[in-house]
């Protein structure tokens, strides 16, 4: 197999992918966001429940690329539980990574299990696959009640 | 044109210098043609002759070079007039594409003529070109759309057309060839029928154009709108054919430069057809190009592109059902080289990236046509478009790449 293909087609990505983590409905939600990306038809739903500013549950529902799906996934099982501050600052940090912002070694190592979009990068026209549900998240959390669009 | 002759593809590749790369290593194969076409040799060097030896700006001066542009610009008029056989170069009205010669008749006839209650009739396989500027004369007229459903193949169902048709309908607008589902409709039989009910009928001639030989006389449509660039001619050129009994009667689109016959504070008069609706400098020396670009498909000749890329359709559909996983969107029986597919929990972006790393550019998304996403109930697919350059090559590389995609995914 090639390198480039791994490179972005890593197998956590593929996994998340075919069996994706917290992908269900949480009825009432306390912040909720929807999130597009009209390039590729990518659609996500990102439901919070945050009591006394700490992420008690986060769960997605959606249609999307296996990049989007599985980074969606990822971000459910590692902003569960974390502080809302917690959350915007995970949210910053993927950020850069995926679009190529510089980081230090400290910064990458606290990215965690998150590395595996690094690869992400090189592909300018899929950074948006990643982000998506993360630019969701940042808007349930704001509590924004305009739709999130990639575009 | 010339049937005898064998049709040589790779010939015709030589012409295009672009094909000549390779992407991420490979050896690029374009298949993404009904996005885009690439450009022949000829329709380049008529680019840059014009910048060359004559640029300047046309229907405006007295001396040699503007002379010699306005000459090339009105010859591409009349190239483009034998071209889909219009009865007058008065006819023939350049623009920046399709989408802007759809507005216009929007704009221009639509405002005019509809009325709240009239209705507007298309289908359910038009471009968003074909679907948005009928919303907006909607909102301002209070006319109503109408929507002709399509059958499970994607073919129109041309019953259900009849019946939606009424005294009530003032305007058919019809894709000629669907970008999506490949679907060519039966527009001279359907423009009958309209007439029939007292409309008028604007034909989406964008993805058909390219691939048969269009005589709008034949047709009897109204208006035909077609871009320049999917007709291996350049980016920002594009006709809009009319009728003349119908443009003459139709107020101008755009105000400007170019469009008036005499202007004074009190009272403008419009310029004669076909100028009153080409306000301002035009894409010079696109349109010129343009007509190197007509007249390169007429040297290869529409009826030989025609079977050509039915037979390289045949093989692209037989190398393709040599895997189960594939599922064809769009199986009309009339249908040209366009085969969109979705495979099973494979995202057709994540299938276009893994064809781009193979350096086979193939179009993947809703291809501006979320209504037909909507109508097979998938967000998104992937698309192979053919053009006069493929080969069967290209397609065993393309279904090569398909293998790879489900190996990465199995
Ligand atoms: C069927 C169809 N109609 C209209 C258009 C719009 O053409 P353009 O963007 O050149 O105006 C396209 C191309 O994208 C098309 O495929």
């Amino acid at each position: 197999m090639d390198n480039p293909l791994r490179e972005i087609y890593q197998q956590v990505i593929l996994d998340h992918n075919k069996s994706p983590q917290n992908f269900r409905v949480i009825e009432n939600p306390t912040n909720y966001s929807e999130g597009f990306n009209p390039l590729c038809g990518d659609h996500i739903h990102i439901y919070m429940n945050i009591v006394d500013g700490k992420v008690e549950d986060i769960s997605f529902q959606g249609n999307g690329c296996a990049i989007s799906k599985s980074s969606a996934s990822i971000m459910t099982t590692i902003i569960k539980g974390k502080s809302r501050e917690d959350a915007e600052k995970y949210f910053q940090k993927f950020h850069d990574m995926v679009t190529g912002v510089e980081t230090t070694p400290e910064e990458e190592e606290s990215l965690g299990k998150l590395l595996v979009f690094q690869g992400v990068r090189e592909f300018p026209a899929r950074v948006k696959c990643a982000s998506l549900a993360w630019h969701t998240m940042h808007s349930a959390i704001e509590g924004k009640e305009t739709t999130i669009s990639t575009e | 044109m010339n049937n005898k002759t064998k049709y040589d593809a790779i010939k015709i590749r030589e012409d295009f210098p672009v094909l000549f790369q390779e992407v991420n290593g490979k050896p690029l194969v374009y298949l993404d043609n009904a996005a885009t076409t690439q450009k022949p040799l000829s329709v380049i060097r008529k680019i840059s002759e014009y910048y060359e030896k004559y640029n300047s700006n046309i229907h405006r001066g007295v001396h040699f070079l503007s002379q010699k542009a306005t000459a090339e610009y009105e010859n591409s008029r009349e190239i483009v007039r034998r071209f889909i056989n219009a009865k007058s170069t008065k006819e023939i009205i350049f623009l920046r594409g399709t989408t802007e010669g759809i507005n216009l008749v929007a704009n221009s006839f639509g405002k005019s003529n509809l009325k709240a209650g009239d209705e507007i009739l298309i289908s359910h396989m038009e471009h968003h070109s074909n679907i948005v500027p009928w919303q907006l004369l909607c909102e301002v007229t209070g006319a109503v759309l109408k929507v002709i459903p399509i059958s499970d193949n994607g073919e129109l169902d041309f019953d259900a057309y009849k019946n939606l048709l009424s005294e009530r309908t003032k305007i058919v607008g019809i894709v000629h060839q669907s970008n999506t589902l490949g679907t060519e409709n039966p527009v001279k039989a359907m423009a009958k029928l309209a007439h029939d009910a007292g409309a008028i009928i604007v034909v989406d001639g964008a993805q058909s154009i390219q691939h048969f030989a269009v005589d709008v006389q034949d047709l009897d449509c109204d208006f035909y709108a077609f871009s320049g660039h999917k007709l291996y001619g350049p980016t920002g050129t594009g006709v809009l054919f009319g009728k003349e009994s119908l443009l003459s009667t139709m107020p101008p689109f755009q105000g400007g430069g170019d469009m008036i016959a005499s202007v004074t504070f009190e009272k403008t008069i419009y310029n004669s057809l076909p100028y009153k609706f080409e306000a301002g400098t035009p894409n010079i020396e696109g349109v010129i190009a343009l007509g190197a670009a007509i007249e390169y498909i007429e040297g290869i000749g529409l009826d030989n592109i025609y079977s050509y890329e039915k037979e390289l359709y045949s093989y692209t559909a037989e190398k393709m059902s040599e895997y189960p996983e594939i599922k064809l969107i769009g199986s009309a029986p009339k249908k040209g080289g366009v085969f969109s597919f979705v495979i099973d929990n494979i995202h057709p972006h994540d299938i276009g990236t893994i064809f781009d790393l193979e350096g086979v550019a193939i179009r993947t998304g809703h291809l501006c046509t979320q209504p037909v996403m909507k109508r097979f109930n998938i967000p998104a697919v992937s698309r192979v478009s053919l053009g006069i350059y493929n080969t069967k090559e290209d397609i065993d590389r393309a279904a090569a790449v398909v293998k790879k995609v489900l190996e990465v995914f199995a």
